[in-house]
């Protein structure tokens, strides 16, 4: 028990301090590095709650994908260190109040909520108790392609208007490259590139 | 015949006006046009004045008296008043002098106004007057009495102004409008006021009505006044507008920027008589209120003896003529004051020819002396323009009322009965009368003497331009100058002599207790020959000051420099009503435009609701500053907001 | 104290949530940070939705969650892309120039 609340603490900790130093980080590549720690241990938390399959999607989708791109982004436009400007402070107090409150009021929540006894009744896809042979895994997997297959499908077409939104988005064409244009190629007829010549041997064409 | 009399003139009129508004603007052309508008307007009055004559001999002396019903007007409840045509003495007399004056002007004009651009603007105009006059004095109840009241007042503005490219005569014409204005509303609260006591606005029934309502009173502002003064006092207010008495005299000088045949028709015989007129037809009502009748009498006293002592330091011809007007004015309404009705309407009439002679000739030296109005560039005339000098010389007889000529009877039965009356007023009226008298002999012989005799003060140029008038200007002058000489005469024994009663029937009322009249025939033999000396004293000094020591006139000034500014100013009524009416009214409207309507009201209002609609639009367009935080600290303050709302009520 | 129960998990999820968001304004450095806060936001829900479905038993908790990575992935790319062609135009991405659609 005690390691568990041990690591719970641990990981917790290690995510606030991450998101944190993410927002007051003067480089912006520490950010980046300090929102990757952030991830990491969000999913030991993950992992602590019976939730291992979210926990390494969490590493690999976003540490190994989004936290990189915001690697290559931040590099690529070679953002210089900035100076921590002076409105900064100025908007402490009232951010800091209105956080605070909004904070006070989630721990309300938090604190006088108790779950409905109806809810037991409500259980969607019930985990399967501990021992079982299902993983969590194949819990999901069990549920993701049959219940929820149309959610799923329309995930994928999310991504790929992402994908088709980001390519639009930024690509430019370079004056001066050459490319192929395909469809001139193919479309090309014979009588308006070749032209036969009756040439006299010894004069040129 | 009767109702013929009184609408050819507003035939002549239409026609005109019709002429005017399609004339073609071709020179050619235009001369016809020009000339059959004079015709019509000239045929149509001729014929009115002859009718008139045949009504003169038809109707007074017992003749056929009598009320031509037109047309219902109004009729709502207890309240009537219809167009109908009232003919009696008073009116025949009335329609004597209006015809015969209008007449005799519109024949002047054309050859006066034959080089003006707009002639059948004037003759239309000119018309349209005499129309109005007309309905004025054959009105049979107040309210069409009031109709041709308004009316002569409008074509006044519109012939006063008939130049109206010139500022001073719009400004003139305005004046006149507005100082008309304040006696018409008196008269609309006289008319309202006889209304209240009678419940009719019919002559006849009021009338008939008068002696039961004598002794009535009725209580204004917790004041009790005595009902028939109080609306004769109203009524008369109306009459000392209309007819330039002391106090709404203001218009009557300024009214010379017309054309000369308006002011002989309208400044001279005809508008101003109006009020005479009025207080004559009302005789039944003043004659039981004599507060009413002193108030008259003293008014008109001071009338005559103001105008006569501002007259006699003018030095434009028109204006003279002018004041003398208003003086003569004044002793028509002293002697209707005095409850000698028929004096002052004998008086009205000689007083329309004779005064109507002058303005004519007048306007012929002023045509001789090509436009030039100032008698002190004139003088030297009387070798030049014999005809005109001639007339001049008649009417200024008449004037001053030297015997046997026309004013001579009806300005000395006026004073008789002012004495007669045996009243303080009366004396007062007496004196101040006599006073006047000599003044206008005076101003009289100065005029002449200034104008036609001595030294030509005129330049070479216009000295050698000086012609007689043509004979359209001329021949108008003669009926005139006939019945200045004649009509005293003639009409003494009708309208104040023995035949008066007969002559006048029942047209006006006199109380056996207002004896003015009648002791008017038997006063002692100095108020009998007191005008004739006063006026040879008049004229002597003229004759003096002018004739023989032309310097005199200079030092007299000179020595009594106060004096002479207080008359030359007019006695300062212009400044006073400048400081006392115009200045604060104008005050008043530029404050309320301004501060009122300006400041207070669009402030408020339109300006003010956009003014402040901008500025909150102003600052709410300044939340939106761009920057993306902000957008998000917003945010998150609304879900702060609605947070804490939610936990705080659930 | 020590047994971690349902309320601590969430008590970690509200105060990222929150730092997040303060993310958000209080940065005048560079729009990236923007887009971490974000998913820093994204991420504390997603503890929210584990920790509701360990505790509750119910597997939904993790399917949406797997949703809400998919979804927080596709918007951190479109997020990028926009940068990236912004800073193409304008040559800065700091927060305090971009006040074009000021009113």
């Amino acid at each position: 028990m005690i390691v568990q609340a041990l690591a719970f603490y641990l990981f917790a900790g290690i995510t606030l301090a991450s998101g944190v130093m993410v927002i007051s980080a003067k480089n912006p590549v520490h950010s980046v590095l300090f929102l990757i720690l952030a991830f990491f241990n969000a999913a030991g938390l993950f992992v602590l709650l019976g939730a291992e399959f979210l926990a390494m999607l969490l590493v690999v989708v976003y540490v190994g994908a989004v936290a990189v791109l915001f690697l290559f982004v931040v590099m690529m436009l070679d953002i210089n260190f900035v100076e921590l400007r002076q409105g900064f402070l100025q908007y402490i107090p009232m951010g800091g109040l209105v956080g605070l409150i909004l904070l006070l009021e989630l721990a309300m929540v938090v604190g006088g909520a108790h779950i409905s006894p109806e809810t037991a009744e409500a259980i969607q896809v019930p985990i399967a108790a501990a021992g079982s042979n299902i993983t969590n895994t194949q819990a999901l997997g069990l549920v993701l392609y049959t219940d929820y297959v149309y959610l799923f499908q329309a995930a994928g077409l999310v991504l790929l208007v992402a994908m088709v939104g980001a390519i639009v988005l930024t690509h430019r064409r370079r004056p001066g490259v050459k490319s192929q244009k395909v469809a001139d190629q193919v479309a090309r007829k014979a009588d308006e590139t070749v032209k036969l010549h009756k040439v006299t041997t010894g004069s040129g064409v | 015949m009767y109702t013929a009399a009184i609408f050819l003139p507003l035939l002549g009129a239409a026609l005109a006006g019709l002429i005017a508004f399609f004339r073609p603007e071709d020179e050619q052309k235009k001369h016809s046009w020009d000339l059959a508008a004079q015709l019509v307007s000239c045929s149509g009055l001729l014929l009115s004045a002859a009718l008139s004559i045949w009504i003169f001999f038809e109707v007074p002396n017992g003749g056929n008296a009598h009320t031509v019903h037109l047309m219902t007007w109004i009729s709502s409840g207890t309240f009537e008043a219809s167009w109908a045509l009232k003919f009696d003495t008073l009116t025949a007399v009335m329609m004597i002098v209006v015809t015969g004056v209008s007449s005799m002007v519109h024949v002047y004009s054309v050859g006066y106004m034959h080089h003006d651009s707009s002639v059948p603007r004037f003759m239309a105009y000119l018309s349209l007057f005499t129309f109005f006059m007309l309905m004025l004095i054959t009105a049979s109840n107040l309210v069409q009495l009031f109709f041709g009241w308004e009316g002569v007042g409008v074509a006044s503005y519109l012939l006063i102004g008939f130049w109206y490219k010139k500022p001073s005569a719009c400004s003139a014409a305005i004046k006149a409008f507005l100082v008309n204005r304040v006696g018409d509303f008196g008269f609309a609260l006289g008319i309202f006021a006889v209304y209240m006591i009678f419940g009719t606005v019919q002559f006849d029934e009021i009338f008939a009505a008068a002696e039961a309502k004598k002794d009535l009173s009725f209580i204004i502002f917790g004041g009790e006044f005595h009902a028939l003064t109080a609306a004769c006092l109203l009524l008369f207010i109306g009459a000392m507008g209309k007819s330039a008495q002391l106090g709404l005299h203001t218009w009557l000088p300024d009214a010379m920027e017309g054309p000369t045949p308006v002011s002989a028709l309208i400044h001279a015989a005809t508008m101003v008589t109006a009020g005479v007129f009025m207080v004559a037809r009302m005789s039944p009502l003043f004659e039981y209120s004599d507060t009413a009748l002193t108030v008259v009498t003293i008014v008109g006293a001071c009338t005559a003896f103001f105008a006569a002592t501002v007259g006699c330091v003018q030095n434009d011809i028109k204006r003279v003529i002018a004041y003398s007007t208003c003086s003569q004015l004044g002793y028509m309404f002293f002697a209707l004051g005095v409850s000698a009705y028929s004096a002052g309407i004998f008086h009205l009439m000689t007083h329309g020819f004779f005064k109507a002679l002058l303005f004519l000739g007048a306007g012929s030296v002023i045509h001789a002396m090509s436009d030039e109005q100032d008698m002190r560039k004139m003088g030297g005339l009387w070798k030049h323009i014999k005809v005109t000098y001639i007339l001049m010389f008649i009417g200024s007889w008449a004037l001053i009322g030297l015997p046997p000529f026309a004013g001579y009877f009806s300005k000395d039965i006026i004073l008789e009965a002012a004495y007669g009356a045996h009243t303080t007023v009366g004396m007062f009226a007496f004196w101040l009368g006599v006073g006047a008298a000599m003044l206008t002999a005076f101003y009289s012989t100065r005029l002449l003497i200034m104008t036609f005799h001595g030294k030509p003060r005129g330049d070479e140029v216009v000295m050698a331009h000086v012609h007689e008038s043509p004979p359209i200007m001329l021949l108008p002058l003669l009926p005139l100058a006939a019945g200045a000489m004649l009509a005293g005469y003639l009409g003494y024994e009708n309208f104040v002599g023995h035949n008066a009663s007969l002559f006048w029937d029942k047209a006006l009322l006199i109380l056996d207790s207002h004896q003015a009249l009648e002791n008017a025939h038997h006063v002692p033999a100095w108020v009998k020959y007191s005008p004739l000396v006063v006026g040879v004293i008049g004229i002597g000094a003229a004759i003096v000051m002018y004739g023989m020591a032309p310097s005199l006139p200079k030092g007299l000034a000179n020595a009594f420099p106060g004096v002479y500014r207080f008359l030359d100013k007019k006695w300062y009524f212009d400044e006073l009503y400048d400081l006392v009416f115009v200045r604060p009214a104008f005050y008043l409207g530029r404050g309320f435009w301004k501060a009122g309507d300006g400041q207070l009201i669009d402030g408020v209002g339109p300006d003010g609701i956009a003014a402040a609609t901008m500025g909150a639009a102003k600052r709410a367009a300044k939340l939106q500053t761009g920057y993306l935080y902000h957008g998000a600290f917003a945010m998150a303050i609304g879900v702060m907001f609605l947070v804490s709302w939610y936990m705080l009520t659930h | 104290m020590f047994e971690i129960g349902l309320s601590h998990y969430l008590t970690v999820a509200a105060i990222l949530f929150t730092i997040g968001v303060f993310g958000i304004f209080l940065n005048r450095k560079n729009l990236i940070v923007i887009l971490m806060s974000i998913e820093l936001i994204l991420l504390s829900v997603n503890i929210n939705f584990v920790a509701f479905s360990s505790y509750l038993g119910d597997l939904v908790g993790q399917v949406f969650t797997m949703f809400v990575l998919t979804v927080a992935a596709a918007e951190a790319g479109i997020g990028l892309a926009i940068l990236v062609a912004f800073f193409r135009n304008r040559g800065s991405i700091a927060v305090e120039d971009i006040n074009a659609m000021k009113g």
